[in-house]
């Protein structure tokens, strides 16, 4: 049971090593903290979707369960949408269409095909959380590094001294790419370690 | 006709859809590998973009609007480009086996292709009138052929180039990725839109 959990923070880190939810990832860590508020609604539509389709799992025919997934995610996407809306307006304008594009993250259809459409209800929801967290995280880590880089601070705390530049890419797409391509690249080289230390 | 133009442009290089907007990243990560394969994803995936922006609009402003029922829209949305590539499928293996079969999975991939959905999602944004919203589309479609084509030719010569082992596979290909949105934004003076 916990390692239902546990695999999806490091082993089969959604972005690290599935390389799964790319846009997301990319278009909204300029700042930690829409990297966090991000991470968090994913994580909210990946964990009641898994609960709701292990749940009903028996009930849906093989050949419209893509379709009838899609449909559920969708759902709870509206949800999170609208709660956004609601709460943090800020936040839901400066992430724009991504929240609604949460529809399309392969990360959580995949886990539904996976995992929730054939394990029970208290695994399958474990899981999701696990992926949800494991998303986070790596979310939170990118958007640091772009903030520190590209603004000098970290949540909006100045982190860097008065002489600082603001590198101006890491906050425009290029630097995106680049800041995950060697995040991705660092990741590879802890877990390489750490697998040889084990074994 | 000049907003028609400029529309255009703006979808398929200065605002380019994968390089500047992040959508349609997997199969520019995933597929990217040769050049004729991603010529063939990027054409169905034009289409579909062109045809998805066409229905959606339609509904949006028709059905949706008028009935108050916007609050249905990421469902509606969904549903309309899970069943036009569907369709689409269906379609070209009926028509065109040979075609069909040089497609293959891609065809299905094409729905979970964020490009779509944001594409259309875009369109409601920016308030576009039909004819803008069909030429967006398009637009959209060219962007993501020339994006996939142009890093499908990159990545054909990386196999003979050393790289460090922990960025071998994804992380080369992103760090590449980051290196032609440089070489895009060269473009972002052209117009602004």
């Amino acid at each position: 049971m916990i390692k239902d959990f546990a695999k999806g923070l490091w082993k089969e880190n959604p972005v690290f090593v599935q390389v799964l939810g790319m846009c997301p990832t990319l278009a909204v860590t300029t700042k930690a903290l829409f990297g966090l508020s991000m991470g968090l609604a994913t994580t909210f539509v990946v964990v009641s979707s898994g609960l709701v389709i292990s749940s009903i799992r028996r009930f849906v025919p093989d050949q419209v369960r893509i379709p009838m997934f899609t449909v559920i995610i969708a759902t709870f996407v509206t949800a999170a949408d609208y709660f956004l809306k609601a709460n943090f307006f800020q936040i839901s304008k400066a992430l724009g269409p991504y929240v609604p594009l949460i529809v399309v993250n392969c990360l959580i259809l995949g886990r539904a095909e996976a995992f929730a459409s054939k394990h029970g209800v208290a695994r399958s929801g474990l899981d999701a959380l696990g992926m949800g967290v494991g998303f986070t995280c790596a979310l939170v880590v990118l958007g640091a590094c772009r903030e520190i880089l590209g603004a000098g601070t970290v949540f909006g705390a100045r982190i860097m001294g008065e002489g600082f530049t603001n590198w101006i890419i890491m906050v425009l797409p290029a630097g995106a790419f680049i800041t995950l391509g060697l995040l991705v690249g660092g990741f590879n080289i802890i877990d390489k370690k750490v697998s040889k230390k084990k074994g | 006709m000049k907003e028609l133009i400029l529309v255009f442009i703006a979808a398929s290089i200065t605002n380019n859809f994968v390089l500047t907007y992040f959508l349609g990243i997997c199969p520019f990560i995933g597929v990217s590998g040769k050049i004729d394969s991603s010529i063939g994803l990027g054409i169905a995936t034009t289409f579909v973009m062109t045809m998805a922006a066409t229905v959606t609009w339609l509904i949006y402003y028709y059905i949706l609007v008028p009935f108050n029922l916007v609050f249905l829209q990421y469902v509606t949305f969904i549903i309309v480009i899970a069943s036009f590539v569907q369709f689409v499928e269906m379609v070209i293996r009926k028509v065109s086996p040979p075609l069909y079969k040089a497609l293959g999975i891609f065809l299905p991939l094409i729905t979970t292709n964020c490009a779509i959905l944001g594409l259309t999602l875009f369109m409601v944004l920016r308030n576009y009138s039909f004819l803008e919203a069909v030429v967006f589309g398009l637009g959209a479609g060219v962007g993501f052929t020339l994006a996939l084509v142009i890093m499908a030719g990159i990545r054909e010569d990386l196999v003979f180039a050393e790289v460090p082992e922990p960025l071998q596979g994804a992380g080369i290909t992103l760090i590449i990725a980051g290196m032609l949105a440089m070489a895009f934004m060269g473009f972002g003076g052209i117009i602004s839109g």
